[in-house]
């Protein structure tokens, strides 16, 4: 949080996003997430078109994408808000990058559930691989974060890269997943531990057992 | 009318009352920092908590909660000393100790509070936060460090000032507050968030380290940089007026003042004329009293005289002016100095007869070539505030932005025949239609179809809420009204003043007049400021600025106000109405005053609404004439900050100039 | 008498079968949804009361009762709003992605009949920010119930319309709280709003609105399908139903699972965990209601029935039913120093107890772990979590307090240990 900042406006930033436009996929879905609001309220898809423009600058950078200021100014046009608006929700919520990020987003969850199952060493294993908290990597590819609870505590510890999570996870298993993805693979999100499906207890649930090999109705039993 | 009871004490309130307001009628003081009565209720710095029963166990914001019938209400009670103590201490463990530097020393609500309500020592051993400094321009100086989140200046700019200039970013204890950017806030009304601001995070640039509170002297007057007659306090040093800041009057500026207003004031030690001048070979050159009067007396012009007054002068000035010529003979007075000559036979109609409070209650609004925003600031709020009541606002001349919705209807006067459908039947179903006429429509000869659209939607009426007069005229000088009471209106304005050709010119300040129409006149200018008039003049006659004289001032509204005197007039400069009886002396006539008490008794006598605080009555509106021609193509303000000589000679009023106008940089301003 | 199969609602919660429509009517979701909302709004409410469903965000307000205070006619023209707190984000809260990735039709479903009970003109699904695939579940189930004529103009050929939009946040915590989750989404900033005026008043745009928690409308219409006498033959009295409960930390076998509500929690340890890492003489304390309730030692936990009044007689609360276990290897210090952290960073800054004591309790406790402290600034720090307690805008404050509160209050001696013991080590 505390090093939050916006990335300054300078003629360079102006060049290169200064005229920046949603692609015709993003205008579709913008256009969609206000017509999700009365008439009028168009302000409430603010947050939506800010995540939008972060995915479309993610998608021209190879990035996660983030907000540069131009783009800010775009959306509040867009929307016919103050831009100051714009910037205050974008620096509120911690999922706009305000700053450049790396191909790849290493979301850390360091809160105390995923702490208490060794969210220590996952974070030791990302900075072994050469990451810095709150730093990209000079090859562009990595940035990491401490982020605070993802809310897969049952499947701790885990990390959230870009849009997948990977949970149940130990330093070597965090390796596999970086490893794959540096390679360009995709690898499977969720769980990595083998033989669990999601977040039944380890070795198979302890009810509703009827469910795993069929979609039971359990109607007729009551 | 809820009955509540205040530490012991009962009370009936009004309905709508909140906890805070209830227990402030009780007598009781409540601490605050976030809460402001002109703003929105924030509810955030949690100063204001009191115990209320019944309620949850807990203490409440009084700030932010209704008064209710039989709530008992303890403002005193170890639960709420407690509050109080735990938020002053939260406020201050990142706040910095660094009151021997800084400006809000002396008048900081923060200090204050602490003193009253604080603990007295620190239990926080951490280090404290630091923020970096945010450029807001040339007139809020920022310490952001020092600044206690209360958001009263966001809210300001967004509510009051309606451009969302100022924002709070990030959250938590990261949250800071800046423009945009750190642009310069360049709203018209930016600096009225340093008075806002409840500690030292926002202090005045242009007064940085000039004084202590505790030195200065404290005098009540009025704003002469508009015609609103913005109430203000002037605080003074030995001879010198360091600065300007408005005092609470609900009916003229809420507690507002524009930033010309309050930052003009650097320009009263600048370009000041201290001594006499009298133009020999071309050139004006130094005099004494006494050769400048014999030049003056040396003219001879019989009845052969007229006089100009200035927009700043005040009542007494023009009326000591008034009675010199008079008992030279001549009645030739103006003080429209631009060449304005609407017809002043009924000043009804050329008065702002809702009244500045009373327009707020319009619900259809016709703006006939004003730009409102740089003729009246503070006016601009209540035009808000009506149009955020749901007022339809009409706007005919060049778009400005008005910070509310308006519809434009053209530049051409022509539409003044006839409204567009849809404004025709918003005004015909409006209970309080008003309309505002300003400098363009008066230049353009608007006046009289205005007055016929006053007559056809009945903008004067009786109202459930008592009488309506919707019809308005907004000036831009501080002197105009007075001056119209005094009678400084010829039928064809300054022109017939021209066509007299006189042989003596009294200047009264006057310095936007076109001098080369009077090249064969003797031009004597009496004022302050080395400007137009000066460099015009044959004969100059040092007079002192409304810093430097008591006088009284008519508001666009008919408000007659007294201004009192902060300081002495630079150097040999004296009190004009001095000037004037002395020149008397020197031209060998009698004006009937020998102080200052005659004179204001002649003047009460001459026009008694003068002699009387408060609203002039000016009568019934007289009937107007449908139709108009003409386009306003431009507004007589080009450059907001520069409009009259006090403002010109200010450094400040000339960087807020070239910086927030002109788009200069100044941005190293901020290191 | 512990909770049989065909007692869970969520019998999808570990999503072995597909979330999609067509399977989740075949487990008896939209089994004729217009029929239960034929019951009328007055009988939904009377039943939901009937059932003693208490909200599952947290605070445990009664369902019910809360449906009942909205408005039964519009008389100014304002619609009403649902808005449904998907916002899951306490620290040690799982189960709402579960429901939301698994079995979103029991949600969806579960809007229209609440919708339909508070005369909602429509639904908002606030879904945090994080939960991107589960969006991406979310927003297509919804899409498959309007393709379905179940959502939108006569709803379930209810003869009601209402339409369910998904809102996504962006990384708030705060957001949870019902009136910064209306501010979020208005577009603004997640500031709480000052109360009064409550939602049910003025709400989302001005307009009367209510905020449930997602498992709250989830469980909704199998409620009504059951019947209320059903539902409260679970739990003990003023505790009644089931419940999603979700273990992390130090047990054998994290899980989410569907439990009868009040069932000790050594049952729900043993039974569904496979027990305490290193064995039941190995736990040092239990956090049972997710991050903002005090924690509770392993000897008063033990037995304790896991539900409102169970968990508030040991001093802690139920929360969200998010157990974090901890046993002795933990440092307790570290475990909630790290949560002081988390409320520093959530706190939205607006209020000044909770924007500078969040930030000030946590750099104490940072030190308390270290040792690195007086022994009185144990009792100051007490003191500061009493300062923000009850002193702010919102609950987060009093989040914030509570679990230090817990911590000074059964860890005292391990407080005071770190201190001497840092001491001792200076001076050597």
């Amino acid at each position: 949080m505390a090093d939050r900042h916006l990335e300054p406006d300078s003629p360079e930033l102006r060049a290169r996003w200064g005229s920046f436009a949603f692609n015709a996929a993003w205008d579709t879905k913008a256009k969609a997430a206000i017509a999700r609001y009365p008439a009028g309220r168009q302000r409430s898809a603010v947050m939506a078109l800010l995540d939008y423009a972060q995915r479309q600058v993610g998608e021209e950078t190879q990035t996660q994408g983030w907000l540069p200021i131009p783009v800010m100014e775009y959306v509040a046009k867009y929307l016919d808000m103050p831009i100051i608006r714009v910037v205050e929700v974008a620096s509120f919520y911690t999922m706009y990058n305000l700053v450049p990020v790396g191909r790849f987003h290493v979301q850390v969850c360091g809160t105390t559930p995923c702490m208490l199952r060794g969210s220590d060493d996952i974070m030791a294993a990302c900075k072994a691989r050469g990451m810095h908290k709150g730093h990209t990597t000079d090859d562009g590819m990595w940035t990491l974060t401490e982020v605070e609870c993802m809310g897969n505590c049952a499947s701790a510890p885990m990390v959230q890269i870009n849009d997948d999570n990977f949970e149940d996870l130990t330093a070597d298993r965090l390796n596999t997943v970086l490893d794959a993805l540096a390679k360009g693979e995709s690898p499977k999100a969720g769980t990595q531990e083998p033989g669990r499906h999601t977040v039944e207890p380890l070795g198979g649930p302890t009810t509703l057992t009827a469910m795993v090999s069929a979609n039971h109705d359990y109607r007729k039993e009551w | 009318m809820p009955k509540v009871t205040v530490d012991g004490i009962e009370l009936e309130v009004p309905q709508g009352a909140t906890v805070l307001q209830a227990c402030e009628l009780a007598g009781k003081e409540i601490p605050r920092f976030c809460y402001h009565e002109r703003l929105s209720i924030a509810g955030n710095c949690r100063m204001c908590l009191v115990e209320v029963a019944p309620g949850p166990p807990k203490p409440q914001a009084s700030c932010a909660l209704p008064a209710a019938e039989g709530q008992v209400i303890k403002t005193d009670s170890p639960m709420v000393k407690r509050a109080r103590e735990g938020v002053m201490e939260f406020l201050l463990i990142n706040h910095p100790l660094d009151c021997p530097i800084c400006d809000q020393g002396g008048e900081c609500d923060l200090q204050d509070q602490s003193v009253a309500y604080g603990r007295g020592s620190s239990r926080f051993h951490e280090h404290k936060r630091a923020v970096t400094e945010k450029y807001m321009g040339p007139l809020i100086k920022t310490t952001m460090t020092r600044c206690i989140q209360c958001t009263r200046c966001v809210r300001f700019s967004e509510e009051i000032a309606g451009v969302d200039e100022i924002g709070a970013l990030y959250r938590g204890e990261n949250m800071q507050i800046t423009t945009y950017l750190e642009k310069a806030a360049t709203h018209e009304l930016s600096a009225n968030v340093i008075d806002l601001c409840p500690v030292g995070a926002l202090t005045s640039g242009p007064y940085a380290f000039e004084a202590r509170p505790w030195e200065l002297k404290k005098t009540l007057s009025i704003d002469v940089s508009d015609a609103l007659g913005s109430n203000v306090r002037l605080d003074s040093r030995g001879r010198e007026v360091l600065r300007i800041l408005p005092r609470v009057n609900d009916d003229v500026n809420e507690e507002w003042l524009s930033d010309k207003g309050r930052y003009q004031v650097d320009g009263l030690m600048k370009r000041r004329l201290d001594r006499p001048y009298v133009r020999r070979d071309g050139k004006l050159v130094p005099a004494s009293w006494d050769e400048a009067f014999a030049a003056v007396a040396s003219v001879n012009p019989g009845k052969s005289v007229a006089v100009i007054a200035g927009d700043l002068v005040d009542c007494e000035t023009m009326f000591a002016a008034k009675a010199l010529a008079g008992a030279l003979g001549s009645s030739l007075l103006e003080g429209r100095q631009t060449g304005l000559s609407y017809d002043c036979s009924n000043l009804a109609a050329v008065n702002f007869n809702s009244g500045l409070a009373g327009i707020e209650d319009a619900d259809a609004l016709l703006i006939v070539g004003s730009h409102v925003r740089w003729e009246a600031p503070v006016l601009n709020p209540r035009l808000r505030k009506a149009a955020m009541r749901g007022a339809k606002v009409y706007v005919v001349g060049p778009h400005w932005d008005a910070t509310y919705p308006v519809t434009n209807l053209g530049n051409d006067l022509a539409v003044l025949g006839k409204l567009p459908k849809d404004a025709d039947e918003v005004f015909k179903s409006a209970q309080r239609p008003a309309l505002i006429i300003g400098g363009a429509g008066l230049g353009k000869g608007a006046l009289d179809a205005c007055l016929a659209l006053a007559e056809k939607y009945k903008l004067v009426r009786a109202t459930d809420s008592g009488a309506w007069n919707g019809f308005n005229a907004l000036h831009m000088a501080a002197s105009r009204m007075g001056g119209l009471m005094l009678g400084y209106a010829q039928t064809g304005g300054i022109a017939d003043l021209v066509a007299a050709k006189p042989k003596l010119v009294l200047s009264l300040g006057a310095d936007e007049v076109d001098y080369t129409k009077f090249a064969g006149s003797t031009v004597v200018y009496i004022g302050h400021h080395g400007d137009k008039g000066a460099h015009a003049a044959d004969v100059v006659l040092p007079g002192a600025a409304f810093t430097e004289k008591p006088g009284t001032y008519v508001n666009t509204e008919g408000r007659v106000q007294l201004a009192d005197k902060a300081v002495f007039a630079p150097g040999d400069a004296r009190e004009d109405w001095t000037v004037l009886r002395a020149l008397a002396d020197a031209m060998g006539v009698s004006v009937g005053f020998d102080s200052f008490d005659e004179l204001r008794a002649a003047m009460a006598k001459a026009v008694p609404a003068l002699g009387r605080e408060g609203l002039a009555d000016y009568g019934a509106l007289p009937k107007g004439k449908a139709g108009a021609s003409g386009v306003i193509d431009a507004y007589p303000i080009k450059d907001f900050y520069l409009t009259n000589p006090i403002a010109r000679a200010s450094e400040t009023m000339q960087r807020c100039s070239a910086e927030l106008l002109h788009g200069e940089s100044f941005a190293e301003a901020a290191e | 008498m512990s909770l049989e199969d065909k007692d869970r609602i969520f019998t999808n919660v570990y999503g072995y079968q597909p979330w999609n429509l067509k399977a989740a009517q075949a487990r008896g979701d939209w089994d004729n949804t217009k029929a239960l909302l034929a019951l009328g709004q007055d009988k939904i409410i009377d039943e939901m009361k009937a059932s003693g469903l208490r909200g599952r965000g947290g605070a445990g307000f009664p369902t019910g009762l809360k449906w009942s205070f909205m408005p039964k006619e519009s008389k100014d023209g304002r619609p009403s709003f649902l808005v449904i707190n998907a916002d899951e984000s306490e620290p040690g809260s799982c189960k709402d992605r579960e429901i939301i990735r698994h079995d979103p039709h029991k949600l969806i479903e579960g809007a229209l009949v609440a919708g339909f009970a508070m005369r909602a003109r429509a639904a908002y699904i606030y879904i945090r920010g994080e939960y991107i695939r589960e969006a991406e579940v979310l927003v297509a189930a919804v899409q498959e119930a309007y393709d379905a004529g179940l959502l939108g103009k006569n709803a379930a050929k209810s003869g009601y319309d209402f339409d369910v939009f998904v809102h996504r946040g962006a990384g708030a915590y705060i957001c949870g709280e019902e009136t910064a989750m209306i501010e979020s989404i208005e577009g603004k900033k997640g500031q709480p709003r000052l109360k009064p005026p409550f939602p049910a008043g003025a709400g989302l745009y001005g307009c009367p609105t209510t905020v449930n928690n997602v498992e709250s409308i989830a469980v909704a219409p199998t409620i009504l399908r059951r019947g209320a006498a059903w539902f409260s033959s679970f739990g003990r009295d003023n505790n009644k139903g089931t419940k999603l409960f979700q273990i992390s930390g130090h047990v054998n076998k994290p899980c989410v699972v569907e439990e009868a509500m009040s069932i000790p929690f050594s049952e729900l340890i043993e039974k569904h965990c496979g027990g305490i890492r290193g064995g039941r003489d190995n736990l040092l304390a239990v956090i049972p209601g997710g991050s903002s309730v005090p924690l509770v030692p392993a000897a008063e936990i033990w037995d304790a029935p896991m539900d409102f009044d169970g968990l508030r007689a040991v001093g802690s609360g139920l929360g969200t039913a998010a157990v974090i276990v901890m046993d002795k290897s933990t440092d307790i210090v570290r475990a909630i120093s790290r949560l002081s952290h988390f409320y520093m960073h959530e706190s939205c800054g607006q209020c000044t107890p909770c924007r500078e004591g969040t930030g000030w309790m946590y750099r104490v406790m940072e030190r308390l772990r270290t040792g690195d402290a007086d022994v009185a600034e144990i009792d100051m720090l007490h003191d500061v979590t009493k300062q923000v307690e009850g002193h702010t805008i919102c609950a987060l404050g009093d989040a914030a307090a509570w679990p230090i509160q817990g911590l000074i209050r059964h860890f005292r001696p391990e407080l005071e240990r770190r201190i001497a013991e840092n001491v001792r080590e200076a001076a050597e």
